[in-house]
């Protein structure tokens, strides 16, 4: 039954894809109060989902790749609501809706709910470790988010084609800004992931912690890069989608190996 | 009771007739002798429009001698060019003029401030009355309604305008921006006094002669820079604005790369209005840097413009709106039933502007 609050929670993020559509058709995008309310909405819906199969389960609610895929898709929401608004990223509502929506569509059109037999021993290291490690998935995929919006931008300004969505995109400065923070907080976060991973007292797949290790030297090297120069912006903000699609390849892969090596 | 507009523009009438037509200090109180309960005068330099209403119907003649500077002036000629408006017409046109479709750049938000002000006159100089307050509040809302809800203000349509908004996509707030002006021409002392008025502060000039970069720099405020030195600014500014009269490129790939690798985390946004260009072209291949000679500019102008165009459909959909609800009320409230008439003289009301 809760899997109603993740569809509900996947139109409100459509309804915000929907109405972006439609104004920006129109040439009326207005996108600030109503992609914002739609997106907290959905996030409502996430929390309250996550919250229900948290009681269920008695501990956090990544024990399958359907949860995982929500728990990601909820803190992209989560940035997105902290972020958004702080960096005047009007547009990113416009921009993190259809990264959620396809995430959420995902884990409910594909089988991957699977509840396991059996209960699971209780570990608070490991799911400290799973669920620092995915709030910092949401860091990332929002500064993909909006490293895809600043190549949009750079784009045109370099073409010189500016089109409507160009005066609706925040200035290059302030997505470079927003891109920097996010991959601080996102890389604090996954450290931080990754440490209590050698505390949770139960064998890892070496494959895993050598992937979880190779992410986490490429986000290293994107922010060293930044930091010291060897990147200009453009190529900061195409590392953070190429970062970003290889943490969600890893993620999938461990969930993956979690749920055939799980009795 | 009728509430009306007479005029002239842009459209009709040159600047010559608009000047013979322009209004005076009296003349609210010459049209309210000539029987107009409540007049407003909105006179700028693309138009001159009287909105009234009065009890009689006041032939256009009249309005147009209210406005005339000098009582000898022949009407004769000018009179086909003028423009009346009646009723819901009258409020139709009102919430264009004030929404900026009227004006000569379609969307120009300044025609607002201008009708707020000429509003605010007629208030204080007791001209305004009820219906006029009613007419011009609901046109303020119309028009703040379809500059939020269109993107009928959006963009820049002139060069130095263009220029101003293109930095502020790049760099977001220019307060913290370094400009190095190249040349002291008459565009490029236009397009660094926008960007000061936006913010940038920090101003360098730089010319062949040095008198002439002193004089500009003073001008507005900023710093003259020995025309010898300023490649080396380069590594430092954010925006470089150039307008020599060089007959080969000042700047190139070649020498600016190498500047570059110094500053790659900060864009360079190079405004090349000289002609023949003083900026290689190639140089917009650089990563973070962002050229703009005269022709792209004028080029988002007239994108800016037309796409402002395309917009005029979506705000006379507002208006009509508006004009639908708002019109059919106050023609009620014009022309009230006798049996249900419980609102004072109008005569009245105009005397004491700011009760309604």
């Amino acid at each position: 039954m809760d899997r109603y609050l993740v569809i509900f929670s996947t139109v409100c993020f459509l309804v915000a894809i929907a109405h972006t559509i439609l104004e920006m058709r129109a040439g009326v995008f207005q996108p600030r109060r109503f992609n914002f309310v739609a997106v907290a909405l959905g996030f409502i819906f996430q929390t309250a989902f996550l919250s229900i199969r948290g009681n269920e389960l008695h501990r956090c609610p990544i024990t399958n790749l359907f949860e995982v895929i929500i728990f990601v898709a909820w803190s992209v929401a989560l940035f997105y609501i902290v972020v958004g608004p702080a960096y005047r990223l009007s547009l990113m509502g416009a921009f993190t809706a259809p990264v959620v929506v396809l995430l959420q569509l995902f884990a409910l059109l594909a089988s991957i709910d699977q509840r396991h037999a059996a209960k699971l021993p209780p570990n608070s290291w490991l799911e400290f470790h799973a669920s620092i490690s995915l709030v910092a998935y949401g860091a990332f995929a929002l500064a993909c988010i909006a490293g895809v919006m600043y190549l949009v931008q750079e784009r045109q300004l370099k073409t010189h084609q500016l089109h409507s969505i160009f005066y609706h995109l925040p200035p290059l400065s302030d997505l470079f800004a927003a891109i920097t923070r996010l991959l601080w907080w996102g890389y604090a976060l996954y450290t931080l992931g990754l440490i209590s991973g050698f505390f949770v007292g139960e064998p890892l797949p070496w494959l895993q912690i050598i992937c979880a290790v190779g992410v986490w030297i490429l986000y290293g090297l994107i922010l060293q890069g930044r930091y010291l120069r060897w990147f200009a912006p453009k190529r900061v903000a195409a590392l953070c989608i190429i970062g970003f699609s290889a943490a969600l390849t890893l993620l999938w892969g461990i969930t993956f190996t979690a749920q055939t090596h799980t009795p | 009771m009728n509430l009306f507009c007479v005029g002239l523009s842009h459209h009709n009438a040159d600047v010559e007739t608009r000047e013979n037509f322009a209004g005076h200090a009296e003349t609210d109180r010459v049209l309210r002798s000539c029987g107009c309960s409540e007049a407003l005068l909105l006179s700028t330099c693309n138009r001159v429009e009287i909105y009234a209403a009065a009890e009689n119907l006041i032939p256009t003649e009249q309005i147009a001698r209210c406005l005339t500077r000098t009582q000898v002036l022949e009407l004769d000629g000018h009179l086909e060019n003028f423009y009346r408006y009646e009723a819901t017409d009258c409020v139709r046109h009102l919430f264009r003029v004030a929404s900026g479709l009227d004006s000569m750049v379609v969307g120009e938000t300044e025609i607002l401030g201008q009708a707020k002000k000429a509003y605010e006159a007629a208030r204080i100089a007791g001209a305004a009355g009820r219906y006029l307050h009613r007419l011009f509040q609901r046109a303020f809302r119309v028009a703040k309604q379809v500059r939020t809800h269109t993107d009928i203000t959006r963009g820049a349509v002139s060069v130095g305008s263009v220029a101003v908004d293109l930095a502020q996509r790049i760099f977001g707030d220019l307060v913290n921006c370094k400009v190095l002006v190249l040349g002291a021409g008459e565009t490029s002392e236009r397009t660094v006094r926008a960007l000061a008025s936006r913010g940038a502060t920090d101003l360098r000039v730089s010319n062949r002669s040095p008198e002439r970069a002193n004089a500009l720099a003073t001008a507005v405020n900023g710093r003259a820079i020995s025309f010898e030195q300023w490649p080396e600014q380069c590594g430092e500014i954010d925006i470089l604005i150039t307008s020599t009269s060089s007959n080969v490129p000042l700047l190139s790939q070649e020498k600016l790369a190498p500047i570059l690798r110094e500053r790659i985390d900060r864009p360079l946004f190079i405004i090349d209005i000289a002609v023949p260009r003083d900026v290689a072209p190639d140089v917009n291949a650089l990563d973070g840097v962002y050229l703009y000679d005269i022709d792209s500019l004028q080029s988002i102008a007239e994108q800016s413009l037309a796409m402002r165009r395309e917009q005029i459909a979506a705000a006379e959909e507002i208006i009509a709106e508006h004009v639908a609800e708002f019109g059919e009320a106050i023609l009620r409230g014009l022309n009230p039933p006798a049996q249900t008439s419980e609102h004072p003289a109008v005569g009245e009301s105009s005397l004491r502007p700011s009760e309604s």
